[in-house]
């Protein structure tokens, strides 16, 4: 069997990521105390990719694996972006044809007033 | 056979960046040298970000395709705690034991590979607890917003219908695996204790690999707290 290429790393650097997301989860929760806008939306990003990002570089071991495996598997989720991409012009549109032809109109208008009467 | 994967190292021995991966792919022999389990881990884990990215996608759409406000998260998972009002303390105390159980998970497979299985398997129930721990509280959370808020998944009191829908779909999905990963980190640490893979020569490759998925679930918990409960 493959003895020999099993991951093995001192174990302080464990300890520092476990402290490293405590840190950024308290931070990402803090955000819910900032008011909605640009600058929350790009912490609550940054807090999270620093969290993804050292889960599977430190937790997983991809920071050690061969480039072969990494590409092989982090490459693939990155064509979901088209499919977010997509999936957001989508749903403005949706939003929009509902708003068009789902909401009650203000007032009756042109002949519909007329025929009310 | 398995020994043909090893020489290309010996071949080409200066190989860097883009010349590992020609070299990897290209030649007659095995692609990933990891033992095919920790492969095979992998692939599932790859495809199971297909399945969450299709959910948190879909959530994206149904809540900017809906011109009916989107209830707020944190009012509506917030916990009255002394009389004091904390909004989202629940999720956050989840997240809090979800990132702990992952630092018991990664210190197991540590001691797993130092041949010590009495704490690679003690850390491993460890984790198995913080986990059976997460999916407790989840319980109690959809228990209080079925039974007090009233949301269902076709409904709810407080603003867009797809709130439900989407939440128990996620959250769902999510807490299964957790649970799933509770059970298969309990057989394995049993195995281990019992010293199973003491027969094929201290081999405790397994654990890594349980741990891959116990991570995996941590860090699909990272991008559900950040878009559906903080957005």
């Amino acid at each position: 069997m493959a003895q020999g290429t099993g991951q093995q790393h001192p174990l302080s650097i464990y300890f520092w990521i476990w402290g490293l997301l405590f840190v950024f989860s308290a931070g990402s929760y803090a955000t819910d105390f900032l008011g909605d806008g640009y600058f929350r939306w790009a912490l609550i990003l940054l807090f999270m990719f620093l969290k993804a990002g050292f889960i599977v570089a430190i937790f997983m071991h991809m920071k050690w694996e061969r480039l072969a495996l990494i590409y092989a598997i982090l490459g693939p989720p990155v064509v979901l972006l088209v499919l977010v991409g997509l999936m957001a012009i989508e749903g403005d549109y949706t939003e929009l044809t509902r708003l068009d032809f789902f909401s009650e109109p203000i007032a009756p208008v042109g002949h519909e007033a007329e025929a009310a009467h | 056979m398995a020994q043909d994967g090893l020489t290309t190292t010996a071949e080409s021995p200066n190989a860097a960046g883009w010349e590992t991966i020609v070299t990897d792919w290209s030649a007659d022999k095995q692609t990933f040298r990891v033992p095919w389990g920790k492969a095979m881990m992998w692939i599932f884990l790859l495809s199971d970000t297909f399945i969450f990215s299709c959910f948190l996608t879909s959530y994206m759409n149904v809540r900017l395709s809906t011109p009916v406000p989107w209830p707020d998260a944190s009012t509506v998972f917030s916990l009255t705690i002394f009389g004091i009002d904390m909004p989202l303390i629940l999720i956050a105390i989840m997240t809090f034991v979800l990132i702990t159980s992952s630092g018991t998970m990664a210190m197991a497979v540590n001691y797993g590979y130092r041949g010590d299985r009495g704490r690679a398997a003690a850390l491993m129930l460890m984790t198995g607890g913080f986990g059976a721990i997460f999916v407790g509280m989840q319980a109690f959370e959809w228990t209080k917003l079925i039974l007090e808020e009233g949301i269902r998944p076709w409904g709810n009191p407080m603003g867009a219908e797809q709130f439900g829908a989407t939440f128990f779909m996620i959250t769902g999905f999510h807490g299964l695996h957790v649970s799933a990963g509770v059970i298969y980190l309990t057989i394995v640490a049993l195995k281990v204790l019992r010293g199973d893979y003491e027969r094929g020569g201290g081999n405790y490759e397994i654990v890594e690999i349980v741990g891959l998925y116990w991570h995996f679930v941590d860090l699909v918990w990272v991008f559900i707290f950040a878009f559906f409960y903080l957005w």
